[in-house]
């Protein structure tokens, strides 16, 4: 019997671990946005000065991971677990990554949900005594998933109004027992959803039913409303995704997010001059929001209690052109200061 | 789409679901689209009528022959624009008025193999190059086959 879980799919550490220390990195586009003035460095070069994308989102993420680590006075050697995924195939910013730190890696994919769950495993081991030092980070990059999800970067076409912008950027937390700074007092592991969403261009409303499913879990779990939190935000839905969870959310638990809930895809971004149609999206979304912005408003005081419930649809170009549906997967981390 | 003959019926769920998502999400701007397609695809036929023109007054071509250079010219603008990161800007608002004239071919092309230049000539740029052209060429060919086939039937 467990005596950290509470409810059906919540869990609640006996010392909650801190976030004692966060980077972020973006790209120049993210760095014209509203929040330009919270992120650690921001690439002035798409590129980053690597030959391709790809090598620029592993230069990204690896940056992320050491100004995270410098900022907690924290050599590599220290870390105990590096948990990393990215949108890539076979999470290849990740491993190359973890082949630079030389930190013990365990690979982890969640697509776009993969900041929460890296959250949820380095609370985990934590709490659980197996480590001291978990450096959770994770990485997207709008050309290297252009060309792997939809089409080369130059090819000319139409966009739908709910296509979502691709967030180029990274972020790396680290969690340890004891410190200064905002901590995981619960978690929600979330489940799988398809509600037949088959349109690999409108991801907001595939991953919408996890993530109001997620939310209601939390909830029902936990005992708490919605206005238990400063904030509610979720990683990646965009504009028709967010109306979606917040209809959701109304009629499977009755819970009324339209106060403090928000989404890291449209406030990362001017919607108004910026032209990413329905919001940003990606691994990097939730990072960078959470681990730029939502951070140092908490250690600012002006945010107590988040609820940060990242988003990921699990499906590849394969399953899409098989005909399958797109899958849909939330967790959520309640991270308070305390 | 009607891709794999098997496929599960969505259930009641699923239903409701997908009927809410299309209620919620906007059609994209048909009738916007439609007009500035055919203004952008008018605008690239005039200017091959003008390149048609130019061979037949410069190379004393006739209208037939001169169709060649100016398709090839049509081509390298095409290649060219997309080679400097224009083209995709024209087609957000132009669409199909570029996709389909002999532009968009030439887009499909250039932008897989500027693509997947970083794997290499072999791996990469070769192989990827029609990437979105190859199913135009593919269908291209057996269409011809078989109009062709119906031309010598019938027609001799």
């Amino acid at each position: 019997m467990s005596t950290k879980k509470i409810g059906k799919q919540t869990y609640q550490p006996d010392n909650p671990p801190v976030l004692i220390s966060t980077g972020t990195v973006v790209g120049p586009f993210e760095g014209q946005g509203p929040l330009k003035d919270y992120f650690d460095h921001i690439y002035t070069d798409l590129t980053a000065g690597e030959r391709s994308f790809e090598a620029a989102e592993k230069e990204m993420l690896l940056n992320a991971c050491f100004t995270c680590l410098n900022k907690a006075n924290v050599t590599p050697q220290d870390v105990d677990f590096f948990l990393a995924g990215d949108l890539l195939n076979q999470t290849i910013s990740s491993g190359f990554s973890a082949l630079e730190l030389r930190i013990p890696y365990l690979g982890i994919y969640g697509a776009c949900s993969t900041s929460a769950e890296g959250l949820c495993l380095a609370t985990m081991l934590v709490d659980g005594g197996f480590a001291s030092y978990v450096l959770a980070a994770t990485s997207s990059h709008n050309a290297s998933a252009e060309r792997q999800y939809r089409y080369p970067t130059e090819y000319g076409f139409h966009r739908k109004p709910q296509v979502q912008w691709t967030v180029t950027g990274a972020g790396a937390a680290l969690v340890t027992p004891d410190g200064e700074g905002p901590r995981i007092t619960r978690f929600t592991v979330g489940k799988v959803h398809d509600l037949g969403i088959k349109d690999p261009l409108n991801l907001g409303a595939a991953m919408a039913p996890a993530a109001a499913d997620t939310i209601v879990r939390h909830f029902a779990d936990t005992g708490h409303g919605p206005d238990y939190f400063d904030l509610i935000v979720t990683g990646d839905l965009g504009k028709f995704g967010y109306q979606l969870t917040v209809k959701m959310a109304e009629s499977n638990g009755g819970f009324d997010l339209t106060k403090n809930y928000k989404d890291c895809g449209l406030i990362l971004y001017d919607t108004g001059t910026q032209d990413v149609h329905a919001g940003g999206s990606g691994c990097a979304s939730s990072a960078v929001v959470t681990y730029g912005y939502l951070y140092k408003k908490m250690m600012e005081g002006e945010l107590k209690r988040i609820l940060l419930v990242a988003t990921g649809a699990l499906h590849s170009p394969v399953s899409c052109y098989q005909g399958n549906g797109i899958p849909g997967i939330a967790h959520a981390v309640c991270i308070e200061m305390i | 789409m009607a891709r794999d003959p098997k496929k599960k019926p969505l259930t009641v769920d699923q239903k409701r679901y997908t009927e809410m998502v299309r209620d919620l999400v906007p059609r994209p701007p048909y009738l916007r689209n439609a007009a500035l397609a055919y203004l952008f695809g008018g605008l690239v036929a005039v200017i091959g009528q003008f390149f048609t023109d130019i061979y037949k007054i410069t190379l004393n071509m006739s209208d037939k022959d001169a169709g060649n250079p100016a398709v090839a010219t049509m081509i390298f603008i095409g290649a060219l624009l997309t080679g400097l990161g224009v083209f995709d800007k024209i087609a957000r608002y132009a669409g199909a008025g570029l996709a389909v004239p002999v532009t968009g071919f030439a887009n499909s092309v250039t932008a897989s193999a500027l693509e997947f230049k970083k794997e290499g000539l072999v791996f990469g740029v070769g192989s990827k190059m029609f990437m979105l052209a190859g199913s135009v060429i593919t269908f291209g060919v057996v269409t011809a086959f078989f109009v062709g086939l119906i031309y010598a039937l019938f027609v001799f």
